[in-house]
């Protein structure tokens, strides 16, 4: 960016200097816990619980894995919150694409009124309350269409696709296909379409991650615990386990060294699920990237 | 339009005029002609006028004493009762007092940095470090909050956790800080800036990428330095995304980030953890209290609609920027 022909002052040196010791410490800070469960989840527990694994794998065990694997919970979960994402973000897709489309056109006479009745949305809502007793008087509770339906559309994403199609889709095409006599339909899905698969993928990521990652909908309206997506069966061994088990060897000190053993079990088998839970986005992440930074940005413009 | 019309179109044109006023004969030619369209923003219409409409009518039940077997309508009218109650309570002062402040805390710490990173990045040139450094920073994003809250508690653990072990090899005494509520409001925004600072400079990489490098390039002939040109071409470049940010985060000012705050929730630590959304959670959903909670969870939501009414009229009062 920056022109290199003129040769850099010393003050320009400092600050340069200055500038990428800071964001080595930022990397450092943000790197560290990340590399640090990686190692933890291998290592022997002993070495973990007392500090003396902290950076690199130490007596490297996989006995961590072996008991996630085992456990029954975590496998429902993983399908379940495979189920719950792909029909879920399939969903969310169909609503915000022909609706960010119908926006983008600007002969769509009532598009005002339709963004401005979704924009108010986004700074007013129901509440918790009452948008918990709709879903229970939709007879939803207890069924995926509890977790997939009630968040299915955001209004911010569909403003982020329509600014895709108002800026890559040039008007010409959609004159050109009236002209030949091709229906809106037909136009949408042989040319809109194929040519918007940068944004599709975009929004499939953010729903898909968004789907992935959410608990509390499940919280609130699954009481079924074969139904439960694997971030609530996270939430009962990283969560709600440690407490107790924190909280019990404050109380029974004497306990505590019979405890240990145990507790360093539990500890190894909570690295390895956070790594098993989170590896698929772990894993998709630094290929899709630039997707994710594209969709901010195209919503940054119109932001 | 100046072109000359279609004959057909001039032969019809003063028939349509006529019987219905000009423009209006083109609009329902124009809804006629598009109402495949409508059909495209069918799903989203229903879904937003059910899931996002359907629970504003429900508020009303903030103003009633709901009883499910009677229904909206045929349950009992109390008027402000809830809220006077709410009011009046003896937490109410805290939960006020804990929202606000762990608001005021992250906006304080969470807001800057992202905007420092961003112009940190933007002073290097684009290659492997940089690449790495966006790429690590940016990946916390995507884990869950509750991957988020369990990595806390282990980093935290008294007993075993890595953070904790850290403080004691420099020779510092860790307090206790899953329950000591002092520390609640520190480890939910520290936390929160890990998670976030580097997506959080996306939007602003966004908006230096628009400078003129002309600009750079006259300054730089002009004998200015880095500092220099950071002061006076990519800051004021990023005020107007600042602005907006900023009102945006005045305006959800109570809307905490709940989800993690009810993770890390504890009973020790309740003192400085009690927020209005987790109340609003428990008093409803677990109590049942469902009118009363409803009356808290819209206080919540009128008290942020006029702050951000308020932010942006003081900020469209004073700079050029605001949301409309």
């Amino acid at each position: 960016m920056h022109s290199t022909a003129i040769k850099e002052s010393k003050g320009d040196r400092v600050f340069l200097i200055a500038n990428y010791i800071y964001l080595t410490i930022a990397l450092i800070i943000v790197a560290y816990p990340l590399i640090y469960i990686m190692s933890a989840s291998i290592s022997n527990p002993q070495y973990v619980g007392s500090g003396e694994m902290w950076l690199f794998p130490k007596d490297i065990t996989f006995e961590g894995y072996k008991r996630v694997f085992q456990e029954e919970k975590i496998w429902s979960g993983y399908l379940n919150t495979i189920i719950y994402t792909v029909l879920g973000t399939a969903l969310s897709l169909a609503i915000t694409l022909p609706a960010a489309y119908a926006m983008s056109r600007k002969d769509f006479f009532g598009r005002n009124f339709f963004m401005g009745m979704f924009m108010v949305t986004m700074f007013f809502s129901g509440g918790l309350i009452p948008s918990y007793l709709l879903v229970k008087d939709l007879n939803m509770v207890n069924t995926i269409w509890a977790i997939i339906v009630p968040g299915a559309a955001s209004i911010y994403n569909i403003i982020v696709t329509r600014t895709f199609f108002m800026s890559t889709i040039p008007r010409e095409l959609e004159e050109a296909a009236q002209i030949d006599g091709a229906s809106t339909t037909r136009l949408f899905f042989t040319v809109i379409i194929p040519l918007s698969m940068p944004i599709i993928a975009v929004m499939a990521l953010f729903y898909g991650v968004g789907q992935w990652n959410s608990y509390f909908s499940a919280l609130i309206y699954l009481n079924d615990e074969t139904k439960y997506p694997l971030q609530m069966i996270l939430r009962q061994i990283l969560v709600l386990q440690q407490m107790s088990a924190e909280t019990g060897s404050i109380v029974e000190a004497s306990t505590a060294e019979a405890l240990s053993d145990k507790a360093e079990i539990a500890a190894l088998v909570k690295y390895a699920v956070i790594i098993i839970a989170t590896l698929p986005i772990i894993a998709i992440y630094p290929f899709l990237q630039r997707y994710f930074v594209q969709g901010v940005m195209i919503g940054s413009v119109k932001g | 339009m100046q072109s000359t019309p279609y004959p057909t179109q001039n032969a019809s044109q003063p028939e349509s005029e006529t019987q219905l006023p000009k423009t209006t004969g083109r609009q329902w030619r124009r809804i006629a002609r598009n109402w495949e369209l409508y059909v495209f923003i069918a799903p989203a219409f229903f879904y937003f006028l059910i899931f996002a409409y359907g629970p504003m009518y429900g508020i009303q039940i903030a103003f009633r004493n709901y009883v499910p077997t009677l229904g909206f309508l045929g349950s009992k009218w109390v008027g402000f009762d809830h809220f006077t109650r709410f009011f009046d309570s003896y937490y109410f002062w805290d939960l006020i007092w804990n929202t606000l402040s762990i608001s005021f805390y992250e906006l304080a710490i969470g807001f800057p940095i992202p905007i420092i990173l961003a112009l940190a990045f933007n002073e290097i040139k684009t290659g492997f470090f940089k690449k790495l450094v966006q790429t690590v920073t940016y990946a916390p994003h995507f884990i869950s909050v509750v991957v988020m809250a369990g990595m806390i508690i282990t980093f935290l653990s008294p007993s075993n956790g890595i953070l904790i072990h850290m403080l004691e090899w420099v020779g510092i005494n860790p307090p206790d800080f899953l329950t000591d509520p002092r520390w609640f409001k520190t480890m939910y925004v520290l936390s929160g800036v890990w998670q976030g600072a580097g997506w959080g400079t996306i939007i602003y990489l966004a908006a230096l990428s628009g400078v003129d490098p002309g600009l750079h390039e006259a300054a730089i002939i002009d004998g200015a330095s880095r500092f220099q040109r950071l002061r006076h071409i990519n800051i004021p470049t990023i005020i107007p995304t600042m602005t907006i940010l900023l009102i945006l985060n005045v305006g959800s000012m109570l809307n905490i980030g709940f989800e993690k705050v009810l993770l890390l929730q504890n009973p020790l630590n309740m003192e400085s953890s009690n927020i209005i959304a987790t109340f609003v959670y428990k008093s409803g959903l677990v109590d049942a209290q469902y009118s009363f909670s409803t009356a808290v969870g819209l206080f919540n939501s009128v008290v942020n609609c006029v702050l951000l009414i308020t932010i942006n009229q003081i900020v469209r009062r004073t700079s050029q920027n605001s949301l409309w």
